[in-house]
């Protein structure tokens, strides 16, 4: 019987916002609840998040963003994820961002948006099922 | 008197003891409590009843004294905002520094006599706006500045000899400090005039901000000198405004706010002393920033003991001789971290909650948040409700015509011992461990902080702590309001302009300055007039930060879950 693999996070900050209150709550969370975590600690750039990413083998990339530049950075991991061929490492999000951002952000790839308010419980209850590990195929 | 038939002699309890077995029992019988978690928001717990019982062993003469008197719980002024209301100072800055000059003049114009800077993340990074960390955030949080002619058209037209100037920046402090004297030399405005406040408080940065550029021990360096040198040059100037703000909103509790801004303040303290500075001639340029919370009475109970700890600090540990040393001074942001972007007009009754604790704690200066801060930058709407409501607080609520109000309530007083005994506690650990600089090496206020805002997370999952709205109240559908937005255009108007001035500027003068700046370092020469010659040669903010790492290194944060 083998059993479904850990999930493997990385929980990450870009660009120069030194808002790691979120980040390290969640990066917590995901570990409580039984992920692997990794987490980049501060002003990181899309390339560092991404070679990290690449170099511990992530399912996924959690990205924190509270200083206004969520639409360039986000886009921004996602091109370099699909420049080097690692598009099935899924990306998601949190920080403070508006409503009418998280749309063209979920366009641009990314699968899920948190904004303040949104409790550990359901963000991890959205991992859950939404983040599949790719060392199963 | 007339004796009424029948009549019970009612029950008077002689204590608080005799009232629990007696008239409370009673009551307990026939109804209980509320299952609520009576505890502060930082989980301090609250008894049910202060008596006078709680307050046995406190002299009101020594502990409390009166207004304006040592050690000052109860105000820094006898009259306080009888005398004079508090500074009513709202932060602000965007864009280019020609936006936030215009924004300037009109504030002048409307009879604000101070300005507050606020600067973009990369300038407050020490980083330029060409820099490829800049990217996507030049203009977005502050204004942008990378060299001595942003600083020149951000005070064009202003004279720096009629204004008073604060600047909320710390890692690259000196070197914006340095582009504002620059520009008062080109005004012909002597530094003994200038009068304004740097916030340059580096050690909560390391603590929780997170803007910084070398380790802490050169970053003290850069401090003393800018404190050896404002003593002697710039006398009117405030250097460094010690913060508790930031370490809130990463999470902490209010005691550890207080703990380790003052453990920051101590370390100043003794940074002045050890470069041979006497100690009343730096102190009372010295203030605080305090965070102003949901709690009411803990909020008030904090901004009391602060007072009492640092006067005795600074006259009993470091014997410092005048009064003007031993008074904190301090300014009062409510708390941002509290607003939800969920029913955002509900932040409106948070904020004022928050601003009259800071009242009737004793503030100097008061920002109160906009109501729609966790959505995005605040709108111009929001910004006028905002100061309304300090507005409201001064000349409506009646708070302000007498002097410390709560002063001598069982509660608040033992409520401020509390607080007080507690900070001392961490204040000892911190102490023992080499002082906040060691601290701060081994993760120490990082981690407390950490704990302190996880556990609160789960607090408000788990329902034991409310946020109306969020976990409680929550409405379906919700309308958002319209919010402020910056445009990307901003930023390569900078970057065309930064290219310009890098173009036109004497590039040999250009790396004298620099090649003096760096051998400086390397020596003990006080650093400020180093700085002062590179910036004159248009060096950038990123330059001379970058000049000084090959002798101080960077800071890399061992992170801390």
């Amino acid at each position: 019987m083998s059993e479904q693999p850990k999930l493997r996070l990385l929980v990450g900050k870009v660009g120069l916002d030194g808002h790691d209150r979120g980040a390290k709550i969640v990066a917590r969370a995901f570990r409580d609840a039984g992920f692997e975590v990794i987490y980049t600690g501060l002003h990181q750039t899309a390339e560092m998040v991404v070679n990290t990413a690449l170099q511990e083998d992530v399912d996924a990339i959690s990205l924190s963003i509270l200083s206004g530049a969520h639409n360039h950075l986000f886009p921004k991991v996602i091109g370099l994820l699909k420049e080097k061929g690692a598009q099935d490492i899924q990306v998601f999000g949190g920080g403070i961002l508006p409503d009418e951002d998280i749309a063209s952000l979920k366009e641009a790839g990314v699968m899920e948006v948190f904004t303040p308010g949104a409790s550990m419980k359901e963000i991890i209850e959205w991992v859950r099922a939404n983040i599949k590990s790719r060392r199963l195929d | 008197m007339k004796k009424h038939d029948g009549q019970m002699k009612p029950r008077q309890s002689r204590n608080k003891d005799e009232w629990e077995r007696t008239t409370l029992a009673e009551q307990l019988d026939r109804a209980g409590e509320r299952p609520a978690d009576f505890s502060t928001v930082s989980s301090l717990p609250i008894e049910r009843l202060a008596t006078s019982e709680d307050l046995d062993g406190w002299d009101p003469g020594t502990d409390l004294g009166l207004p304006g008197e040592y050690p000052y719980t109860r105000g820094i002024h006898p009259t306080m905002y009888r005398g004079r209301l508090w500074t009513m100072r709202q932060f602000a800055g965007f864009g280019s520094a020609a936006d936030t000059n215009e924004r300037f003049k009109y504030l002048l114009d409307h009879g604000q006599t101070g300005l507050s800077t606020a600067f973009d993340l990369p300038t407050l990074m020490g980083r330029d706006s060409d820099d490829e960390m800049a990217e996507g955030e030049v203009g977005k949080e502050g204004v942008a500045i990378d060299t001595l002619a942003d600083m020149e058209r951000l005070f064009d037209g202003i004279p720096l000899d009629q204004v008073s100037t604060s600047m909320t920046i710390n890692a690259p402090a000196a070197v914006i400090f340095c582009m504002y004297l620059a520009v008062a030399e080109k005004q012909g405005v002597s530094f003994e005039k200038l009068n304004g406040t740097l916030q340059n408080d580096i050690l909560k940065e390391y603590i929780a901000q997170k803007e910084w550029i070398y380790p802490p021990r050169p970053s003290m360096r850069i401090i003393t000198d800018l404190m050896a040198f404002c003593t002697r040059h710039v006398p009117k100037w405030n250097t460094i405004s010690i913060s508790g703000y930031h370490i809130r909103e990463a999470g902490s509790t209010a005691v550890q706010e207080l703990a380790f801004t003052l453990a920051d303040g101590i370390a100043y303290v003794q940074a002045g002393i050890d470069a041979g500075l006497d100690v009343d001639a730096f102190a009372p340029r010295l203030s605080f920033f305090f965070n102003s919370h949901n709690d009411f009475f803990e909020e008030i109970a904090k901004l009391r003991a602060a007072r009492r700890i640092w006067a005795r600090v600074m006259r009993e540990r470091f014997g410092a001789k005048q009064e003007r040393s031993w008074k904190l001074r301090f300014h009062t942001q409510t708390a941002g971290c509290s607003l939800t972007a969920q029913q955002p007009h509900n932040n409106i009754v948070r904020v004022t909650v928050q601003a009259l604790a800071g009242v009737l704690g004793g503030t100097q200066s008061l920002h109160t948040d906009s109501y729609d801060e966790a959505l995005a930058l605040p709108s111009d709407d929001a910004v006028t409700v905002a100061l309304r409501t300090q507005q409201i607080l001064a000349e409506e609520s009646g708070v302000t015509n007498t002097v410390d109000p709560l002063a001598g309530s069982y509660f608040v007083e033992s409520l401020t011992n509390r607080v007080e005994r507690e900070a001392l506690d961490y204040i000892e650990r911190i102490d023992a461990m080499g002082g906040i600089v060691a601290a701060i090496e081994r993760g120490y206020p990082q981690k407390e902080i950490a704990d302190a805002s996880y556990k609160y997370q789960h607090q408000l999952e788990d329902g034991s702590k409310t946020i109306v709205g969020v976990n409680k109240y929550v409405a379906e559908n919700e309308t958002r309001p319209r919010i402020l937005r910056i445009d990307d255009s901003v930023g390569h108007k900078q970057i065309e302009r930064l290219a310009r001035v890098k173009a036109e500027r004497d590039a040999d003068r250009l790396d004298a300055t620099l090649a003096a700046l760096r051998n400086g370092a390397e020596g003990d020469e006080n650093l400020i007039p180093l700085m002062l010659d590179a910036v004159r040669a248009h060096a950038t903010v990123g330059e001379v930060c970058q000049a000084l790492v090959p002798v101080f290194g960077t800071y890399q944060e061992s992170s801390v879950l």
